[in-house]
C-alpha cells in the first residue's frame, strides 16, 4: 500500500518535472526547428548567406574571439592572484567581478557610453577626437561582451587552484624551476579541464550576448555595419523580414554543441 | 622567501619556504611579479566595469537627489519598475519551487532520456536571449500551432522570465541533493514518518541555503533581463519592464533619466550579491 502511494507520487512528480521543462525550453525549440525544415533548405541557405548575415555572423566571430581571449588571460591572471596571494581589497575584487555579470546587459551598454561614447562620454570625447572610436564600433562592443562574461573563466579557475594547493609549485621552485617554466609544467595542467569549461562557456556567452552590444553598438545594419547575429535575429523578428528562425537556430546549434561539450568535459574535470 | 612573510605561523621571515606551515597561513604577499600582475588587472577592471558602473551612479545623481528621485518616480518608470519587480518576484517563487522538484526528479529518479532533460535544462544559460524569446513567440505567439497567443501581455513576461531563469534553482540545488546521504531519510522513514514529512522536516531544512541562493541568482537575473522581453512583449507600455525603460530613454539620449533606473537595478544586483554572501557564511556555519 505504502509502495504503492510512493510509486505513484514518484510518477506525478517525474511527469509535473518533464512537462514544466518541456513547456518552457523543449517545446518551442522542437518548434521552431519544424519550422525552419517546414520552410525548406534553399530558404535556409538564403537566410544566412546573405551579405548582411555573413557580415553579422562575421563580426560576431571577430567580437567573441577578442573578448574570449581577453577574458581567459584575465580569467587565469586574477584567479591565480585569488588563490595565492592575500593583498587589500581581495575581497573587493572578487565581488567586483562577480558584480558584472549580474548587472543588467542595457545597463553594461549604458555605463559604457557614458565613459567611452564619442559626445559626451568621460574618456570618449578625448579618445574621438584622437581618432579612436570604440561606441558605435567593434571595439566597444568587445568591451560590452568581455564584460558580461567576465567572471566565467575566473569562477571555473579558482576552486581548482585552492583545491591544488600549491606544494607542487613549491616543489618546483625549489628545485629551482623559473616562474614561466612552473606555470606552463605545473598549473597550467592542473587547471585544464577547469579552464577548458570556463573558456566553452564563455564562448556560448559572447555569441549570445543581445543587449549590451545592441546599446553600445548602435546596431548599424548597411554601411559601416556593427550589426551581430544577435543584433540580426532581433531586426528580422521586428521588422517581419525573413530569415529570423534560420539564423536563430544556427545560434541555437552553437548553444546545443556548448552545452554538450561542457557536459563532456565536467566528469574530466571531477576525476583529476 | 617573501613566500612566509608575515604569515602568522612562521617564525621570522628568514625561515626557509621547506617550512611546514598550515596552507591557510602560508598564502603569500605580493611581490613584484604578481604585484604587476594585479596592478594591470586592477587597471583593467577599473577601465571595463568600476568608472562605467560609477558613470553610471554619477550621471544618476549628477542633478542631485531631486531629480534622481523625479526621474524615477515619472509614470512610465514607476510603471516599469512595478511590473519588473513583481514578476521578478512571482517568478522567483515559482523558480524556488518547481526548480527543488526538478532537481529533485533528476537526482532521486531515473528514467530513459534524463540525459536529455539535463542538457535541456542547460539550454537557457547558453541561448541568446533574443532567441530565446523568439522561440517562445513561434509557440505561444500570434502564429502558436497550439492557439495560445501571449504576444503583448504580462503574462508572456513573465512566461520569457521563466525560460531565462530556469537553470538556477535546479543547479544549485541539485549538488547538495546529490551529497545528501539517505540515512536520515531513511530513519524517518523507518520511525514511521511519511514521505512528505520525511521531505518537510529532514531534506527540506538541508536544501533552504542552495534554494535560496538558486532564487536570489534567478530574481537577479529577472530584474536585469533583456533580450527575450523585447520580442513577446510587443513594443506596447503595459509591458515595458526596466531594463526596456533604460534602452528606450538611451534611444531618446535621455541619458539622466536611464541613469536613475540603472542606478536602482544596480543597487537591487548589489543588495542580491551581499545577500548571496551572507548566505553562504551562513551554510557554510551552519555546516
Amino acid at each position: 500500500m505504502a509502495n504503492r502511494v510512493a510509486r505513484r507520487s514518484r510518477y506525478s512528480l517525474r511527469t509535473l518535472a518533464i512537462a514544466y521543462v518541456a513547456l518552457i525550453v523543449a517545446l518551442p525549440l522542437i518548434v521552431i526547428c519544424w519550422r525552419v525544415v517546414e520552410q525548406g533548405g534553399s530558404k535556409f541557405w538564403d537566410a544566412i548567406s546573405s551579405g548582411q548575415a555573413v557580415k553579422a555572423f562575421e563580426l560576431t566571430g571577430i567580437v567573441s574571439a577578442a573578448a574570449v581571449v581577453i577574458n581567459t588571460v584575465f580569467g587565469v591572471g586574477v584567479a591565480l592572484l585569488l588563490a595565492r596571494y592575500r593583498f587589500p581589497g581581495k575581497r573587493l575584487l572578487s565581488a567586483l567581478i562577480d558584480l558584472s555579470i549580474s548587472v543588467s546587459p542595457i545597463v553594461v551598454g549604458l555605463a559604457l557610453i557614458l565613459v567611452y561614447g564619442p559626445y559626451n562620454g568621460w574618456f570618449g570625447k578625448g579618445l574621438n577626437n584622437a581618432g579612436v572610436k570604440i561606441i558605435y564600433a567593434v571595439p566597444g562592443m568587445i568591451l560590452a561582451t568581455a564584460f558580461v562574461s567576465l567572471p566565467l573563466v575566473v569562477r571555473e579557475v579558482v576552486p581548482v587552484l585552492e583545491e591544488e594547493g600549491i606544494d607542487q609549485e613549491q616543489a618546483a621552485r625549489v628545485l629551482g624551476a623559473g616562474a614561466r617554466q612552473r606555470f606552463w609544467r605545473i598549473t597550467l595542467p592542473t587547471i585544464k579541464w577547469a579552464l577548458a569549461y570556463g573558456v566553452v562557456l564563455s564562448i556560448a556567452r559572447s555569441i549570445g550576448e543581445f543587449g549590451a552590444v545592441k546599446v553600445v553598438s548602435g546596431d548599424i545594419s548597411g554601411a559601416g555595419q556593427t550589426q551581430t547575429a544577435t543584433l540580426l535575429v532581433d531586426e528580422r523578428a521586428e521588422q517581419l523580414e525573413p530569415g529570423s528562425y534560420q539564423v536563430a537556430l544556427v545560434l541555437i546549434a552553437i548553444a546545443v554543441l556548448a552545452i554538450v561539450v561542457v557536459s563532456l568535459i565536467r566528469p574530466k574535470e571531477h576525476q583529476s | 622567501m617573501t613566500l612566509l612573510q608575515d604569515a602568522p605561523g612562521a617564525v621570522s621571515s628568514d625561515t626557509a619556504p621547506r617550512r611546514v606551515v598550515d596552507r591557510s597561513d602560508a598564502t603569500p604577499r605580493l611581490t613584484r611579479g604578481p604585484g604587476l600582475g594585479l596592478g594591470l588587472a586592477v587597471s583593467w577592471l577599473s577601465l571595463l566595469v568600476l568608472i562605467p558602473l560609477a558613470a553610471v551612479v554619477a550621471k544618476s545623481t549628477g542633478g542631485g537627489w531631486h531629480s534622481f528621485w523625479h526621474e524615477v518616480t515619472t509614470p512610465g518608470a514607476l510603471q516599469a519598475l512595478k511590473l519588473t519587480v513583481l514578476c521578478s518576484l512571482g517568478v522567483s517563487i515559482v523558480n524556488a519551487v518547481m526548480g527543488t522538484l526538478v532537481a529533485w526528479v533528476l537526482v532521486r529518479d531515473s528514467f530513459p532520456g534524463k540525459r536529455l532533460v539535463e542538457i535541456v535544462i542547460d539550454i537557457p544559460f547558453a541561448l541568446p536571449t533574443i532567441v530565446a524569446g523568439l522561440v517562445l513567440l513561434i509557440l505561444y505567439g500570434p502564429t502558436s500551432p497550439v492557439g495560445v497567443n501571449l504576444l503583448g501581455t504580462q503574462r508572456g513576461v513573465f512566461f520569457a522570465l521563466l525560460f531565462v531563469t530556469l537553470p538556477f534553482v535546479v543547479r544549485t540545488v541539485q549538488p547538495v541533493l546529490i551529497n545528501l546521504d539517505g540515512e536520515a531519510e531513511e530513519a524517518a522513514a523507518s520511525l514511521g514518518a511519511s514521505q512528505f514529512t520525511t521531505f518537510r522536516r529532514i531534506v527540506l531544512p538541508v536544501l533552504v541555503p542552495a534554494i535560496a541562493s538558486g532564487t536570489a541568482l534567478a530574481f537577479a537575473r529577472a530584474m536585469g533581463e533583456y533580450g527575450s522581453m523585447i520580442l513577446i512583449s510587443g513594443g506596447i507600455n503595459r509591458t515595458r519592464v526596466s531594463s526596456m525603460y533604460i534602452y528606450q530613454q538611451i534611444e531618446n539620449f535621455d541619458y539622466a533619466g536611464a541613469a536613475a533606473i540603472a542606478t536602482v537595478l544596480l543597487v537591487v544586483s548589489l543588495i542580491v550579491l551581499v545577500a548571496l554572501d551572507l548566505l553562504q557564511r551562513w551554510a557554510a556555519r551552519r555546516g
